[in-house]
């Protein structure tokens, strides 16, 4: 989940609400989208403003770890494959910026946030991607992930968001096959390139359950979020869903998920596994990760280094808008 | 790298007179057996490719807008792709066995054929751009004659190719009309990036012996014959850019050999060293 953490606003019972507030829950309840010309409680507005920002900060900064890997792919095809996902990625920070706009933040204004540490990031990307075999776990794990919540959010409230995420899952689930078709090859390879898969799975094992956020019992802002359908599961419904899916893909593979207490459970017909350690997520989360530093460093440096670039444009369109001006004039 | 040897292979020249004979676009049979200069050639195309789709692929995440890493993404990608028909065409005609991948990982720098221009670092973001604008506006040429060419392959890949580099080369006299005539610093730093580049324009219309035999087969234009084109092009972007060319520069490879004859700078090992450092580290092993 690219969204971790969102802080929502508080949550009112229905007799403390507005005529106007009571008719924007019941519309949601009906499944009704919800517009951007339209009429929404303020908290409707901030909530999404920073769940689709942090989102589409998400898609931005996981350009970087497998951005990592382009130069070295080990094949033309591999090198096309990765290059098209890494830009797909990009793209789909391109359409969230766009959604969050529509709620009347702009794109330079949550970038800003962004390089000043005031908006967060998945902290997956935090990690970094050490062998060939990452962009293999990457895709399969971290693209899996992403499409465990996002398929969901393809039927939440904000129109906008709904669309954007519709168009987003169509690629990451094309990233994931593209992840687990990696991560087949290296398992069927020689025993260094098994040992690479087998390692990979290792390092990013615990880092893809943290992407769904903490323990429902200590999530504090899901229930607003749920009920105005910007959440539409809990964080552990989708880790369990996600453990679910990926325990027989790795077991497929050959490969030994390391959890040593992962346990079919016949009962509830899910896995019984070990919570990450949260104590790692809340470091990463608050800067401590062993990448922050790099990739915040690796944003904030594009952003600076293209200032004048951004600016010559800008020059530009105004000397070209000054030259169609007098153009004008000059022919009335 | 050693001259080459003259075009000898008779079988070229008679189906080069076949394919003129033909006014449609017959496919030619391939020529493939025994011919090192088309080998060569195609190496030449494939390597411009792969080398500069490198260079472009570095950006990756660190460009100056979310709709430039887009931009130099899809860039990087229509060349990698081009690379792979370059290289695997390459492969076949030689008919050692190799694929284009054995091509892109295996040789070491000395048997790349890629010009310097291409190899040169991105620098700042306008080298990147100035140095894209200078070969997209060479390359569309050479894509353009090439459709033309004898051999049905090399047509069709340059008409691929061709679609895609119109576009490239849209782009980039774009950005470099609109950063030269833009910011005093965009202006200056655009300029900055022509004048350090241009010592590296001219090993794009050198003409040697491969050249010779590519264009007396009909396989390919001398390079030479595509310079007018491409001077009218930039002199036209220059010029709305409000940029100058250096009036006087030494030019890199063409009276010493460069890049299309294995002789490059410093860069390309280092560009190697990354881009193989899976298939050398794990010989023979399959990703
Ligand atoms: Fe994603
Ligand atoms: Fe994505
Ligand atoms: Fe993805």
């Amino acid at each position: 989940m690219y969204a971790q953490l969102v802080k929502s606003e508080g949550s009112k019972s229905r007799e403390d609400m507005t005529p106007e507030e009571i008719a924007f829950q019941d519309r949601i309840d009906r499944n009704e989208k919800i517009e951007p010309k339209e009429w929404m409680p303020e908290g409707y507005r901030k909530t999404l403003i920073r769940q689709i920002g942090q989102h589409a900060h998400s898609e931005i900064v996981g350009q970087l770890p497998e951005g990592n890997w382009i130069t070295r792919a080990p094949t033309l095809e591999r090198k096309a494959i990765l290059l098209a996902k890494v830009q797909d990625e990009a793209g789909h920070g391109l359409y969230l910026y766009c959604a969050a706009e529509t709620l009347g933040v702009s794109r330079d204004e949550l970038l800003e946030k962004l390089h000043s540490g005031n908006m967060k990031y998945s902290s997956i990307f935090n990690y970094p991607t050490l062998t060939w075999a990452d962009m293999g776990a990457v895709g399969w794990l971290v693209d899996g992930a992403a499409i465990m919540n996002q398929v969901p959010l393809q039927r939440t409230s904000y129109g906008p968001y709904s669309r954007a995420m519709i168009r987003i899952c169509k690629e990451e689930s094309f990233h994931q096959r593209q992840g687990y078709d990696i991560m087949m090859k290296m398992c069927a390879g020689t025993p260094e390139q098994k040992a690479m898969a087998q390692d990979a799975l290792n390092r990013f094992w615990y880092p893809a359950l943290m992407m769904f956020g903490p323990s429902d019992k200590d999530s504090v802002h899901s229930a607003q979020s749920m009920a105005w359908k910007i959440k539409m599961n809990t964080n552990d419904e989708l880790r369990q869903k996600f453990v679910d899916q990926t325990v027989p893909q790795a077991e497929y593979l050959g490969l030994t998920v390391p959890d040593p207490d992962l346990k079919w459970n016949e009962e509830k017909g899910g896995y019984d596994f070990s919570e990450p350690d949260w104590s790692e997520f809340f470091a990463v989360i608050a800067g401590n990760g062993p990448c922050n530093a790099e990739r915040l460093g690796a944003r904030v440096k594009a952003w600076e280094d293209g200032a004048w670039f951004r600016d010559g444009l800008m020059a530009h369109a105004a000397k070209a808008g000054e030259r169609a001006r007098t153009a004008r004039h000059a022919a009335e | 790298m050693p001259s080459l040897p003259d075009m000898t292979t008779p079988n070229l020249t008679a189906l080069a007179g076949q394919a003129l004979a033909d006014s449609g676009h017959v496919a030619v049979p391939a020529p493939d057996a025994g011919q090192p200069e088309f080998v060569e050639f195609l190496q030449r195309m494939g390597d411009n490719a792969l080398i500069l789709g490198h260079r472009v692929s570095e950006w990756c995440g660190h460009a100056p807008a979310l709709e430039e890493d887009i931009a130099l993404a899809n860039q990087a990608l229509d060349l990698i792709g081009q690379c792979q028909l370059w290289l695997g065409l390459a492969a076949e005609v030689e008919g050692k066995g190799r694929d284009a991948d054995a091509l892109a990982y295996l040789r070491d720098a000395g048997a790349f054929r890629n010009l310097l221009l291409v190899e040169l670092p991105n620098g700042d973001f306008g080298v990147t751009l100035m140095r894209q604008f200078l070969f997209d506006a060479f390359h569309i040429e050479l894509l353009r004659a090439l459709k033309a060419s004898a051999d049905s392959r090399v047509a069709d890949i340059a008409a691929k190719a061709e679609k895609e580099v119109a576009y490239h080369l849209e782009r980039s006299a774009d950005l470099v009309i609109r950063l030269g005539d833009g910011s005093e610093e965009s202006r200056a730093r655009m300029q900055a990036a022509l004048t350090k580049l241009w010592s590296y324009t001219g090993e794009m219309f050198v003409d040697d012996a491969v050249d010779g035999a590519m264009s007396d087969a009909g396989i390919a234009p001398l390079p030479s014959s595509l310079k007018p084109a491409w001077d009218r092009t930039v002199a036209a972007v220059l010029d709305e850019a409000t940029l100058a060319a250096p009036a006087e520069a030494w030019q890199h490879g063409v009276k010493t050999p460069g890049g299309k004859k294995g002789v490059h700078t410093e860069h390309l090992g280092y560009i190697l060293a990354e881009m193989q450092f899976l298939q050398r580290a794990y010989p023979g092993a399959r990703w």
